[in-house]
């Protein structure tokens, strides 16, 4: 079994009206329970706006803050979900379906080996 | 009998058993540089002995015998390194390699993982030439007038993400095979493509691809048969193959289909190809390659291009703009249209067509203009044509027909 960050990308700026939203929070909890029952579910959360993220960076022995996203773009990471699948094609699968449920664009990519193995 | 082979018989030999012997190794090491390294290891050993052996019976079974074996003991010298592939390769139950059905399923589903659409188009290409075509990376790089590191490059991150992201090394389930299917038929179809016209590069490596997409379309109508599309691209591509002797003239200009020399055909590849255009066709499930091998098949049929059935093609090209409603078909049917109908209903259609930045949309459109009298405006097509294309036969072409306008 791999490991899969499933990463959901929603432009930065204005939400889209309540009711939609709450459609795709159904869809979306519909497809969590799916992933639970098929044994693939590891975490799944949405994040808050960018504007509440602090970026941390360490500089010789100090850590510096700032307020802020770590990166401006018209894109951001709006929430993400973990899963674990035999293969790229079935982590495919249910990246699709989270594409469909979120109306958003899904980024699938792989986690490092448990063992640690980059490079198998 | 036993001859003994020469070096360069087992370089043949051993390019078209590659695809063959690498597919069963990645099934047996679980890892496509193992298999690749496996293989080559192989070769090298069949260089030493089969000159003074003679060629064994099966040369595929001896290779993949021989490439699993030598690297198995490799793996367990040097046990530190990848100790859980030769892990993998002792657990895996192992078929006699030599047997061909077994086999075959090998090839297929390493062509499915080549082809995937997780990896780029470019990728896929060099991939299918590279592992399923036995072609060195310099070959492949030539061929597509890419630097020999850029290529080599893009061969080491495409097994990278096989490898990292999991794509699996499987023929897809029936529900995502059509699909698939049709991604894989696309990368060979692109192969030919290239090797075809080209827009630019070396004349005997673009030849080497045309020969390599042949190979690649048997092989796959061999191993689906069952698909009506895999006969169709074969049967499309061996089809246009006939006619590659007549395409070129002595000074090695372009001759476009109507001024071709019919008796420069290759009958057997003609013959072959309209064989297997009955064939599919007869399963009643049409696809674009099974109409385009169709279209090429009517063209085949004619005598003399004036003997050409139009109305066929145009027919053809009705049910392929069904399926394929792009403005490159469109294009294409125009030119049927012209014949038919005439060069005025084709100019219409034509007209319409959004494809301004391609070459081929200008040089139909200036013919058309031509043959309405339009001489301004077709000579002004022409130029625009000429402008848009790198290929230099092509352009050669164009120009000779701008000069002929007068």
């Amino acid at each position: 079994m791999k490991q899969y960050l499933l990463s959901i990308y929603q432009p930065t700026g204005d939400m889209p009206d309540p009711g939609f939203l709450a459609g795709v929070m159904r869809d979306v909890e519909q497809l969590n329970q799916e992933l639970r029952a098929a044994g693939a579910w590891i975490f799944a959360g949405g994040l808050h706006a960018p504007e509440s993220a602090t970026v941390l960076r360490a500089d010789g022995d100090d850590v510096l803050t700032t307020d802020g996203p770590f990166a401006e773009g018209k894109e951001h990471l709006g929430g993400f979900t973990i899963i674990s699948a035999d293969d790229l094609d079935s982590a495919l699968d249910w990246g699709r379906r989270l594409a469909k449920a979120t109306t958003l664009p899904v980024e699938v990519r792989p986690f490092q080996d448990e063992s640690g193995n980059r490079t198998g | 009998m036993m001859t003994e082979p020469s070096t360069a018989d087992i370089e043949r030999i051993f390019r078209e058993e590659y695809g063959r012997a690498v597919s069963v190794l990645v099934r047996v090491f679980g890892d496509l540089d193992l298999a690749e390294e496996a293989v080559q290891d192989a070769f090298a050993a069949a260089l030493r002995a089969w000159p003074e052996s003679g060629l064994p019976p099966s040369p595929a079974g001896w290779l993949i015998t021989t490439a699993r074996n030598r690297t198995i003991d490799r793996l367990r010298r040097e046990s530190s390194r990848e100790a859980r592939h030769a892990q993998a390769a002792l657990l895996y139950s192992w078929d006699e390699p030599a047997e061909e059905g077994p086999v075959r399923d090998e090839r297929l589903r390493l062509l499915f993982t080549c082809c995937h659409p997780a990896l780029a188009m470019t990728a896929r290409v060099a991939l299918t030439l590279r592992l399923l075509g036995g072609l060195t990376t310099a070959e492949i790089a030539r061929a597509f007038l890419v630097p020999e590191p850029t290529m080599a490059q893009r061969i080491v991150r495409a097994k990278a993400k096989i490898r990292d992201a999991g794509i699996p090394y499987r023929v897809p389930h029936e529900a995502d095979l059509p699909e698939r299917l049709a991604g894989v038929l696309a990368v060979v179809y692109l192969i030919y493509n290239e090797g075809h016209t080209a827009s630019e590069g070396d004349v005997l490596a673009r030849e080497d691809l045309c020969l390599e997409a042949v190979r690649l379309a048997r092989l796959l109508a061999e191993l689906m048969p069952d698909e009506p599309e895999t006969l169709g691209l074969l049967a499309l591509l061996l089809l246009s193959e006939s006619r590659r002797g007549a395409r070129t003239g002595p000074n090695g200009e372009l001759v476009l289909l109507a001024e071709q020399d019919r008796s420069r055909w290759d009958r057997a590849l003609v013959a072959e190809g309209q064989a297997l255009v009955r064939q599919c066709l007869r399963r009643n499930r049409p696809g674009p390659y099974q109409i385009q091998a169709a279209i090429n098949a009517v063209h085949s049929d004619a005598p003399s291009a004036a003997a050409t059935d139009w109305r066929q093609i145009m027919r053809l090209y009705d049910q392929l703009l069904a399926i394929v409603p792009t403005p490159v078909v469109a294009l294409n049917r125009a030119v049927a249209v012209a014949e038919v109908e005439g060069p005025g209903a084709a100019l219409a259609l034509v007209d319409d067509l959004k494809l301004h930045r391609y070459h081929l949309f200008h040089a139909i459109r200036a013919d058309l203009l031509r043959r309405l009298g339009r001489t301004g405006e077709a000579a002004r097509a022409y130029e625009t044509a000429v402008d848009r294309t790198a290929n230099e036969a092509e352009r050669a072409l164009l120009r000779r027909r701008l000069a002929e306008l007068g």
